[in-house]
């Protein structure tokens, strides 16, 4: 008995030994998944990698950010990396600016006192804001909101996210920008590669995007391929 | 007469093998990696020259150009001796394998004999190698190498035994004679289980995966190697593919029929089947997990010893009928 079942354990070792070998055959000839790096670019596994923040572009006149100066991010933000300078409000147009003053003067501690006020007049800017920014834009006060210069050191950044969280407009999302390398090589700018001026760097996307591109933005700005595309492309041409 | 014609044999054909060690040493390193590759779905050398066919080249260039250094512990004359130990039998045991009809470097009746007596030369460089290393990870290595290729040289011997008993020679030109052009007038064919065996026993007798305890990286960082730098542990692993090229060869003139095929028989029949033999012994490299020490000296004296003994005893007793 123990005989008969010594011969059909070997038998049943021998068989497996078949099996490794078909296994490693069937992968020998099985296409390979290695991307050569340089050359190509693994797909969309980028989508999820939380890069250095960059500026959301209105869907219409993607150039322009859909900030409105809430200063949040600024205050908000633990390390102090974020500076945006927030224009003057025009003292023609008394009436509207005077209601948003606690914002308006909104230093970071103005800022973080009330994040709970903050909503209420952005909700109502972010919803109607392409036609409503562009109606009264001519008039005056409300073109104020777009930021003069938004600057983010990366430096200091420790990429916690508080500020993509907390944009009230929904102006400010991860880049999936990884060729960092580069830029701090000997032979690039070093340090000063890393701070941002995110305006620009808007503008630029929007640019590589092009005026065609601003419809085919708007329907895939919601699935995040598309902001990858122009982010990957800004970065390639930024190196 | 007849003297100097079989020295200037010998001497062209030992140059012809050393160009041919060396050219199949690159070729082989190459391959067994785009092998490896292949099998994990990843490319292997891609980056220098088309394909990467250049890698080894620059590897054996950078092999060539660094510092040989003798550890304090180590007692150099033997240090040095071994890896030359190791590696320049491999022309002996190639000089007797008859690559095509009338391709030999030395035509020997006892071919076998000599190949058979040199490869246990491979032992004492090992043993050589982990000894004067004064390291205890060499040490272990040497421990093991001597254990495992004492042990599988019985069965090999055997194996081997066996075809010459059912050839009724000892010379290797006349076992490729005698078999026929087919597979099925091959020695394989009326030997399978020698063949069986002496495959099994020249993977452990090269040291090669799942046998490759010697230099079991993950237990002894390199086995007997690990105190070698540039081309002292060149020179081991040269020797390793060389001895590769050798145990396939044989074994092709043993058991397939050498040179000898269907329709053209010639020097590519051999060496397509030396490299069939070649792949298959990369191809088991990459699949199977290393083998415990015990499970490799059980295999070894409980299963292929007395496996061989007995198909010896059956070989014997029909060619005796």
């Amino acid at each position: 008995m123990s005989v008969l079942q010594d011969i059909y354990k070997t038998a049943e070792g021998i068989w497996s030994l078949v099996v490794g070998l078909r296994i490693t055959a069937w992968n020998f000839a099985r296409p390979q998944v290695t991307v050569h790096y340089p050359r190509k670019v693994v797909g969309r596994s980028l989508a999820t990698f939380r890069g250095h923040i960059e500026l959301v572009g209105k869907e219409k006149n993607p150039a322009e950010p859909r900030c409105i100066t809430c200063m949040l991010c600024e205050g908000l933000c633990p390390s102090g990396c974020i500076k945006i300078h927030k224009p003057k409000p025009v003292p023609k147009a008394k009436a509207a600016p005077a209601e948003k003053l606690p914002e308006a003067d909104g230093s970071a501690v103005g800022a973080v006192l009330t994040p709970k006020k903050m909503p209420p007049p952005a909700a109502p800017g972010e919803g109607s804001s392409p036609k409503a920014a562009a109606a009264k834009e001519p008039k005056a006060a409300p073109a104020s909101k777009v930021p003069l210069a938004f600057t983010l050191n990366y430096t200091l950044c420790s990429l916690c996210g508080l500020c993509v969280q907390n944009c009230p407009a929904d102006s400010l999302r991860f880049s999936n920008d990884v060729y960092l390398a580069e830029l701090a090589a000997p032979q690039g700018s070093g340090r000063q590669a890393f701070q941002y001026d995110l305006l620009e760097r808007l503008r630029r996307q929007a640019q590589l995007l092009g005026p065609g591109a601003a419809s085919l933005k708007a329907p895939a700005q919601g699935s995040g391929a598309e902001p990858q595309v122009a982010a990957k492309a800004a970065a390639e041409e930024g190196a | 007469m007849n003297m100097p014609v079989e020295v200037i044999r010998l001497v062209v054909g030992l140059l012809a093998l050393a160009a041919f060690v060396g050219l199949n040493g690159l070729v082989l390193v190459y391959l067994e990696r785009k092998v490896a590759g292949f099998v994990q779905r990843r490319p292997g050398p891609y980056e220098v020259g088309p394909y990467g066919l250049l890698q080894t080249l620059a590897d054996a260039a950078k092999l060539v150009g660094k510092q040989l250094l003798t550890p304090a512990g180590a007692d150099a004359p033997l240090f040095w001796a071994a890896p030359l130990l190791s590696f320049l039998p491999v022309f002996v045991l190639l000089a007797p394998i008859p690559f095509g009809p009338g391709l030999y470097a030395v035509g020997s009746n006892v071919g076998i004999i000599l190949i058979l007596a040199f490869a246990g030369l491979n032992v004492i460089a090992l043993f050589l190698a982990g000894w004067a290393s004064g390291n205890k990870y060499g040490m272990l290595g040497a421990a093991r190498a001597v254990a495992q290729s004492v042990g599988y040289e019985i069965p090999l011997l055997l194996a081997v035994l066996a075809v010459c008993f059912s050839q009724g020679s000892l010379d290797l030109r006349l076992m490729v004679e005698r078999q026929g052009s087919w597979p099925w007038q091959w020695n394989a064919a009326t030997q399978p289980l020698a063949f069986v065996i002496y495959c099994v026993c020249a993977l452990a007798e090269t040291n090669r995966a799942p046998f490759d305890l010697p230099e079991a990286e993950s237990e002894l960082t390199a086995g007997f190697h690990t105190e070698y730098s540039g081309m002292g542990f060149g020179l081991f692993f040269l020797a390793e593919y060389a001895n590769m090229i050798v145990v396939c060869a044989v074994a092709t003139a043993l058991f397939l029929g050498g040179w000898q095929g269907p329709l053209v028989a010639g020097v590519h029949w051999f060496l397509a089947k030396v490299y069939v033999l070649l792949l298959v012994m990369m191809w088991i490299r990459w699949t199977y997990p290393r083998v415990r020490f015990d499970q490799l000296l059980n295999l070894n004296w409980q299963w292929f010893i007395p496996l061989a003994l007995a198909n010896l005893a059956v070989t014997a007793g029909l060619m005796k009928l």
